[in-house]
């Protein structure tokens, strides 16, 4: 089958070549599913909140056309523009008109997985626009030329050796400084430069009140609020997902994101866009983007509550051993591999098999999305499309063949046991992917059944 | 009370002496155990690995095998999971809801159904407890480090009840050994990593043997630590539980 | 046209409609716990004083933020002499090299140290980001116990056209989780909490 890219269990392999790497990054995201933890058993009330959360967003599922229409009418109301886009072309297109109206070559852009996802940066790019990220890690994935890693911590998977050196080559820092304290000062320097500059700054959105036409958009940096409140127009980039009905809603997520994400109580900024600023124009683009078709899917339609905290890559045992960019697609870890096949069913065929389906990720969910019964879900679906391996589909064809028959059952194993016993090389050599760092099991002469036969009455 | 063996194939086939443990632990208790015999498989490998469609045959051998009992209890958490999850056959529908409402994962058929209290068992040695993901998230058999709830745990629960066995503490209670099913070779790299971690923190912690409620995920430890040539065993709790 | 398209294809795959959850049982009763707000305030990287009277303010600010030469004030009362009005005009770049800001908070939150600031009282939205340090000035009566109570008592009705929580200085952990605080916005956060003597 023909892949834009290279599978998640080659990347995988690819990232585990260098095992000490492996480990760095698995503890450094664990400690960070730990600070969680501990967040959560703060709050005795933790698990109610996440049925609350749940509960609002399957609302929401429920209304979201009277919801949206709600708040485009309160949005504009608020005066506001807001503009609709089916795809990740049309959002693309509708910011490339805004900053063409503007003549703008260069702007800022806060953090926004929904640009990552619409490809919106190299879009620009090919018009002559340069787009700056000005979240920390997303602007030095930005100078590495690389895709975020991680939909919270963009450039986890990078050292700060390997980050001195980039700021060292493009921002003219000492070489060989690698102090995270030091970089970070420069960073702001040199955002602060382009916050000033810039007349058009783009912001992803968290939450969007149906109620009252706002947006809420949480930040650590605050590099949201430098570049919306000192541009002459605010372009906000949303899926149509992030609608939440009542202002008072946002009392659950705002407790539960950061907690969820970083183990922080609450972001440090968690600003409330409803107006723009006099003299200021706020433009909204809702992105469907396949969205309303992941609705109508009943088994999948749940992935649609997600608020994008992370909680379920830092838990995930297969993300941290093999890294954000081995899953290929904007959003990586668990609830990647859950959108990503409702975007591409063919191209992202491998990554609900990326799993051990170990239900981590649905525990942490601060929606309690079912995210590890919709990735076996996803392996039903795209197997009956057709997009399984052919080998996979042909051993599994077979196996059903012998299971199925007890008779045949019975032979084979005891075939299969005598075959291992005395011509271990059969299988234990380099074709066989359990045998290249696993012994096999040892075969024993008898089979249970064969025992309860000879020691138990019939 | 009329209790079928559920013997998973691979169990059957690679380690009958699980089998045994289970079938004679549940004498000693006092279960009237009967296995039917011509038992295959409970279809999860295929239905993970997306072709759940295939296992009609295997689901109509099973409710075949096990119409006629009180209870089903299996010594694997993962396969007795599915049948919960996933056992349907057309035709034969109560028979299979009966199924699946009385199939139980060994360690919670003691705990729940017969309340065991205490057991004849002596294993002195140090002991870490891998908490199968499928048995623990799945079918609840411990409280989950995720979710905010008092804790507990059914198969430490019954470890506790042997004479002269220490259990040890793990840094990570209940991070998924990598087996998963056909994931262990077609995400062979991920796999065995997430292995060789899960057995340092057991080897790291003094443990000197490893046990579970699922063979699966100690097939895929033990042949890690074989390569390793580590004196470190593992076994199923049924062995522990039954031991002497 | 897209909108029309989008909408009639989420009619169509809505799933049925489920009632909005109660959300009062995790309301407290009674105020928030100034001590709570303090302790995580400072477990945020921010330092809390408490103050009995606005004039205290400047000897603490003397003492703890000696380099601070260009001071905004947004209340006279809070620091004689500090600058308290400016020229609109330059979409807020021009304060860039403001070192330190006084700004009112409305009210905090106990369980996350969060202060609420809208547009209403700091007029310039910038502010409280580009300042290169921040002091919030937030009543000890002022306290909510959590999120729920902030949005039910305090701001179930949107005032103004921007509002923000503000916890802590601006920080980033990007390279290595490495936690450093004064990413983009103000590199520190001073509260005075203020309870007046009875």
């Amino acid at each position: 089958m023909e892949h834009q890219h290279k599978e998640h269990s080659l990347l995988a392999e690819e990232f585990n070549a260098n095992e000490p790497r492996v480990n760095w990054h698995d503890e450094t995201l664990w400690w960070v599913r730990q600070k969680r933890d501990k967040m959560a058993w703060s709050i005795p009330e933790w698990e109610d909140l996440r049925e609350a959360a749940s509960r609002i967003k399957h609302n929401v599922l429920g209304n979201l056309h009277d919801y949206l229409l709600a708040f485009e009418k309160n949005a504009q109301a608020n005066g506001a523009v807001v503009h609709w886009a089916a795809d990740a072309a049309e959002h693309n297109k509708i910011v490339l008109q805004l900053l063409q109206e503007q003549g703008v070559k260069r702007m800022v852009k806060s953090k926004s997985m929904l640009t990552e996802e619409c490809h919106l940066n190299p879009y620009l790019a090919e018009h002559g626009i340069e787009v700056i990220d000005t979240d920390l890690g997303e602007r030095i994935v930005q100078l590495a030329k690389e895709p975020p890693s991680h939909i919270v911590l963009p450039c986890i998977h990078k050292k700060k050796e390997e980050i001195g050196e980039l700021f060292h080559e493009h921002l003219g820092t000492p070489a060989g400084n690698a102090d995270p304290k030091f970089l970070t000062a420069a960073a702001r320097q040199h955002l602060r430069a382009e916050f000033i500059q810039s007349r058009v700054a783009i912001t992803g959105v968290n939450f969007a009140v149906a109620e009252t036409g706002e947006m809420v958009v949480c930040t650590n940096e605050g590099n949201a609020d430098m570049g919306a409140h000192l541009a002459d127009v605010h372009i906000a980039c949303m899926g149509i997902e992030k609608i939440i009905p009542q202002r008072k809603h946002l009392g659950v997520f705002l407790r539960l994101l950061a907690r969820s994400a970083t183990g922080q109580p609450i972001t440090t900024y968690s600003s409330h866009f409803r107006a723009p600023k006099k003299g200021q124009q706020l433009h909204i683009v809702l992105v469907d983007n396949g969205r309303s078709r992941q609705l109508g899917r009943e088994d999948f339609r749940n992935s649609l509550k997600c608020i994008r905290c992370g909680a379920c890559m830092n838990t995930c045992p297969v993300y941290r051993r093999s890294g954000g960019h081995s899953y290929h697609n904007a959003i990586a870890g668990p609830i990647g591999a859950i959108l990503a096949p409702n975007l591409d069913m063919k191209e992202y065929a491998d990554l609900p098999f990326a799993s051990t389906l170990c239900g981590s990720c649905s525990n942490v969910c601060p929606v309690k999305i079912d995210i590890h019964q919709q990735l076996y879900q996803w392996r039903q679906v795209i197997t009956k499309e057709g997009y399984a391996k052919k080998t996979k589909a042909a051993g599994m064809h077979a196996m059903n063949m012998v299971l199925s028959k007890p008779g045949l059952y019975k032979t084979a194993g005891g075939v299969g046991r005598w075959v291992m016993r005395t011509f271990p090389a059969v299988v234990n050599n380099g074709l066989n992917p359990w045998y290249k760092q696993r012994e096999m099991p040892e075969a024993p002469k008898e089979s249970f059944a064969d025992w309860y036969k000879k020691n138990r009455k019939q | 009370m009329k209790v079928g063996l559920f013997i998973p194939c691979y169990i059957d086939q690679f380690y009958p002496q699980v089998g045994i443990a289970t079938l004679s632990l549940l004498e000693k208790l006092g279960c009237d155990v009967v296995y039917p015999p011509g038992q295959t498989c409970c279809g999860q490998p295929m239905a993970n690995s997306g072709f759940e469609h295939l296992t009609h045959g295997c689901n109509e051998l099973f409710v075949d095998h096990f119409k006629d009992v009180d209870y089903i209890v299996g010594p694997s958490g993962s396969c007795v999971l599915h049948i919960k999850d996933h056992l349907h056959v057309d035709g034969k529908e109560q028979v299979a809801t009966h199924i699946r409402q009385h199939i139980y994962e060994l360690a919670e058929f003691l705990t729940d159904i017969l309340k065991v209290d205490h057991l004849k068992a002596k294993f002195p040695h140090k002991v870490g407890i891998h908490q199968s993901c499928h048995g623990q998230r799945g079918l609840g058999l411990a409280q989950m480090s995720e979710l905010v709830a008092a804790p507990f745990s059914k198969p430490q629960q019954l470890l506790q009840m042997v004479e002269g066995l220490e259990l040890i503490e793990l840094k990570r209670t209940d991070e998924c050994c990598g087996f998963g099913g056909t994931f262990c070779v077609f995400e062979e790299a991920v796999s065995v990593k997430m292995g060789k971690d899960r057995i340092a923190d057991h080897v790291n912690n003094g443990a000197e043997y490893i046990t579970g409620n699922d063979v699966s995920c100690l097939m895929h430890l033990e042949g890690i630590l074989r390569r390793q040539k580590s004196n470190v065993k593992v076994l199923h709790i049924a062995e522990i539980l039954n031991s002497i | 046209m897209s909108r029309e398209s989008i909408l009639a294809a989420i009619k169509k795959n809505q799933p049925e409609q489920q009632a909005l959850p109660d959300l009062d049982a995790f309301r407290r009763t009674g105020p928030g716990d100034p001590a709570a707000f303090r302790k995580v305030i400072e477990t945020l990287g921010g330092q809390v004083f408490e103050i009995s009277s606005y004039a205290e303010i400047q000897a603490l600010i003397a003492e703890h933020q000696p380099d601070a030469r260009k001071i905004i004030s947004l209340q006279e009362q809070y620091l004689p002499g500090a600058i308290t009005e400016w020229e609109a005009g330059d979409g807020g770049r021009q304060f860039e090299n403001v070192d330190l800001a006084i700004i009112p908070g409305q009210f905090g939150v106990a369980e996350n140290g969060a202060i609420w600031i809208t547009d209403v009282e700091i007029k310039e939205r910038v502010l409280p980001f580009i300042t290169q340090h921040l002091a919030i000035v937030v009543a000890s009566q002022d306290i909510v116990p959590t999120m729920h109570d902030a949005y039910a008592e305090r701001i179930a009705h949107p005032g103004g056209g921007f509002g923000v929580f503000i916890a802590g200085p601006s920080k980033t952990a990007d390279i290595e989780q490495s936690l450093v605080l004064g990413a983009h916005g103000a590199k520190s956060l001073t509260v005075f909490l203020y309870t007046p003597k009875p």
